[in-house]
């Protein structure tokens, strides 16, 4: 009895805690598509309602016939695959090269990269928009693909798991006459598949995510990616709930998908990024 | 004196990193060094049509932003996102990272992956769905406090209460982060410490404050390093949630950056906005780690 009692009370708290946890940190999502699924006008109803009375995908139907969200779905999938596919591939040339070339002035390049990471980017947007003006790429997707092609972030974290790979492999390939180009990408590429997979997770989802660059560069509509339409839109439709909730499903959805598919990947990169401290 | 193999190696190591480091001087090493010049000159939406209308006005934007009440609410608005957000956003996460990680839990990777969904949320849509649930008569958050008899709250009509919503939406997005990279530092703890803690009588508070906290040390540095310089940052809840309203006190000082400087255009002004950001953030990360170093030795 004494024992059972000593382990339940801590247990009861324990439960108690974690599912306190998880109720304030499911409701709001659960709630934004409850609501996206409601009547008009039933997500402001004193009480509020957690679940619509009848189901309803009009205010989807919506955001695609009246509102052009299949546009904005296409802008955000085109530049965060454009902006992953690119990164990924400067990102790994130059980690492969930080982790298994031994060349002057690399270790001194390589940590002031790192000690670069304080900057925030928002000191660099105001001449960022000049240059990419002088460029004529303001308002174009690339101007919103260009700042993000090549990342330390991505660097390091390539660089940090080429490190634990033996050099011997190369070498094998060199001996082999193999050239430098061929053993980065029919040797070194494959080996770092997994950590590909993980930087590819995180870059997919800065991009998809981010607000303030794409708000800054794209003034046309027809190019805002879904972040920037969603924002704009809460200007006209703020009193359209479902309407904006079933907007918000669209953006969050893909990502979160792609994370619980992934997120072994996504964990693991987190860790990476998170030891060198 | 190199061989021919090693300058070979040298040469190859060079044409894989030319792309990633021409990338990142043009687009990030110039502008920064760009912005601390802009910061010098009265560029405006003058000189953005006419060049030859910049001129330099040495320490004037710096000045002008000293002297400005706007400028010093937003700093204020700032440090009170970054020290009441930021410990307590690191609090929730070790908090979570403790029961997630806790003996007892059944099913951990269960409440680990639920406490980390908000985090690969789109912050623009999330804070769309926080403006709904703090709306004062149909809010789900009101409600919820009414059942508990409290008065309903404007949260984000109130100039005193529209700080802590965002706060609160800020903690919730972001905890799970921290959580991740504290329950790794949690499993890296030997388990026999807690074991020779336990033989020796130490009660579960004892081992937290004995064990578990000194040997968090470097993640806890880490973790409340990289906080902190996010939190400096803040600016699409505020855009989105109240555009740093009411009576501006939700103004950041990264949404008045963007303000002046990409709808009044005047970017020299901005520009020294951004580089007082930038010091702030140099100076905040210094201080840890000095603080960190008197504590550890």
């Amino acid at each position: 009895m004494n024992r059972f009692m000593r382990s339940f009370f801590p247990a009861l708290a324990l439960y108690g805690l974690l599912i306190f946890g998880l109720l304030l940190t499911l409701t709001p999502l659960w709630w934004m598509i409850a609501a996206s699924l409601m009547p008009s006008g039933e997500a402001n109803s004193v009480p509020p309602r957690l679940w619509p009375s009848t189901v309803t995908f009009e205010h989807y139907t919506a955001l695609f016939t009246r509102l052009d969200l299949a546009r904005y779905l296409l802008n955000s999938a085109l530049l965060a695959g454009a902006v992953t596919a690119i990164s990924l591939f400067i990102n790994s040339m130059a980690g492969y090269a930080f982790a298994k070339f031994r060349f002057q002035g690399r270790d001194p390049l390589f940590q002031g990269l790192l000690g670069a990471l304080v900057i925030p980017a928002q000191v660099a947007m105001l001449p960022l928009f000049l240059l990419l003006k002088q460029f004529g790429l303001i308002n174009t997707y690339w101007g919103v693909i260009v700042p993000g092609m090549a990342s330390i972030f991505g660097i390091f974290l390539i660089r940090q798991y080429l490190l634990a790979i033996p050099d011997s492999l190369l070498d094998a390939a060199r001996m082999d006459g193999a050239g430098e180009f061929r053993i980065y990408w029919s040797l070194v590429l494959p080996l770092c598949r997994p950590i590909l997979v993980t930087l590819a997770i995180f870059t997919f989802m800065g991009a998809w995510n981010d607000f303030m660059w794409p708000l800054i560069v794209l003034t046309d509509s027809s190019l805002y990616t879904l972040p920037v339409a969603l924002a704009n839109l809460l200007g006209e439709h703020v009193q359209d709930t479902e309407m904006m909730m079933a907007g918000s499903v669209l953006t969050v959805l893909p990502v979160m998908l792609l994370f619980v598919v992934l997120q072994k990947y996504y964990i693991a990169g987190i860790m990476l990024g998170g030891m060198k401290g | 004196m190199m061989n021919g193999l090693e300058r070979h190696a040298a040469f190859s190591a060079w044409v894989f990193l030319t792309p990633a480091l021409l990338l990142i001087a043009v687009f990030f090493f110039l502008p920064v060094l760009a912005a601390l010049l802009l910061s010098f000159t009265d560029f405006d939406i003058y000189a953005l049509g006419d060049l030859n209308r910049l001129r330099f006005v040495g320490f004037n934007n710096y000045l002008h932003l000293l002297q400005s009440p706007l400028f010093w609410t937003a700093i204020g608005n700032t440090f009170y996102f970054v020290i009441l957000g930021g410990p307590l956003s690191v609090a929730v996460s070790l908090g979570a990272a403790l029961l997630v990680n806790a003996r007892l839990t059944r099913f951990p990777g269960l409440f680990r992956t639920a406490f980390f969904l908000p985090v690969v949320t789109t912050l623009v849509a999330v804070a769309v769905v926080w403006r709904y649930l703090y709306h004062p008569r149909y809010g789900l958050l009101n409600y919820g406090l009414s059942l508990a008899g409290i008065e309903p709250i404007d949260w984000l009509g109130d100039p005193d209460w529209a700080m802590p919503a965002i706060i609160l939406m800020a903690v919730w997005k972001n905890f799970g982060f921290n959580m991740i990279i504290f329950i790794a530092g949690l499993q890296n703890i030997p388990p026999q410490l807690y074991e020779a803690a336990r033989i020796d009588g130490a009660q579960a508070w004892a081992q937290f404050r004995h064990i578990t906290l000194p040997l968090l040390g470097p993640t806890f540095l880490f973790v409340a390093l990289m906080t902190m310089i996010g939190y400096f940052q803040v600016f699409a809840e505020p855009y989105v949630m109240t555009q740093g309203g009411p009576a501006n006190r939700t103004l950041s000082i990264v949404l008045l950056m963007y303000e002046e400087g990409f709808r009044w255009w005047n970017m020299g002004y901005a520009s020294a906005a951004a580089f007082i950001l930038f010091v702030l953030i140099l100076a905040g990360t210094v201080l840890q780690l000095k603080l960190r170093r008197r504590a550890s030795s």
